[in-house]
């Protein structure tokens, strides 16, 4: 299989259009053959770093890459950064402010949840300048 | 058992119909993440947030159904997501824990 590139821009601080670019990923990898596991944990990793994009940073770039053994997710933003990023990894742990806690986030659990679905999970993050988190799943 | 079948016994309002396909299990949480993080494949979700977000989460968890409890009401935004997405909207006036153990105990029957 020839590597696929996706290439997308999250830029609006609606929240009515956040998960618009995981579903469209969702939509594309479902034509690729790929099983129904990977696809559910690719899109359920990728709306979580999205919301968290929304959420922190007014929007970023997401690019994912789908080659014959693995994908590999990568959220770029040039929101704050995360100050402490073992704190903001512990399950529970949020500073999503209370508008977005309304609409049933903010548990805490994003991060966490992008490393339980996902096989790599890195994230690269200054304060002030912004964060890239790249994040890998298999293909067996 | 078909979500169809699962709406007309339990009673319950369909909001938006999506594919008629076989619902295994019944998951209640409102916190999104949490039901990203548990809610297994092919569940009947039962909630009471009906906002754009509930309706990406049951796409992209591959949940089969959302079931608004408390008579909880979809707004428009996440209506016209449904309608776009095809998902299974119902709606009950039961509270939540009612309305999942009337269809856990349907679908176990």
């Amino acid at each position: 299989m020839n590597s696929l590139e996706l290439r997308y821009t999250v830029d609006s601080e609606d929240f009515t259009l956040a998960g618009d670019a995981a579903s469209r990923i969702k939509k594309k990898l479902k034509r690729m053959e790929l099983s129904p596991d990977i696809i559910r944990r690719t899109s359920i990793s990728l709306y979580e770093g999205e919301i968290n994009m929304f959420i922190h940073a007014s929007g970023g770039e997401i690019i994912v890459t789908v080659s014959s053994d693995e994908i590999v997710m990568k959220l770029i933003d040039r929101g704050p950064g995360i100050e402490d990023v073992k704190l903001a990894m512990r399950e529970g742990y949020s500073t999503a402010p209370d508008n977005v806690r309304s609409l049933g986030f903010g548990a805490g659990m994003g991060l966490p949840n992008m490393k339980k679905y996902t096989d790599e999970l890195e994230i690269e993050s200054e304060v002030g300048v912004g964060t890239t988190v790249t994040m890998k799943i298999y293909i067996d | 058992m078909q979500i169809s079948e699962i709406a007309r016994e339990c009673g319950f309002t369909i909001i938006n119909r999506g594919e008629d396909i076989e619902a295994r299990s019944v998951y209640c949480c409102d916190l999104l993440s949490i039901v990203m993080s548990n809610a297994p494949e092919g569940c009947i979700w039962f909630t009471v947030m009906g906002n754009v977000n509930s309706v990406a989460v049951s796409v992209l968890s591959d949940i089969a159904c959302i079931v608004l409890a408390h008579g909880s009401s979809l707004d428009e935004d996440a209506m016209q997501k449904a309608q776009e997405q095809n998902v299974w909207i119902l709606q009950t006036a039961l509270p939540i824990f009612d309305a999942a153990d009337t269809v856990n105990r349907l679908i176990n029957a």
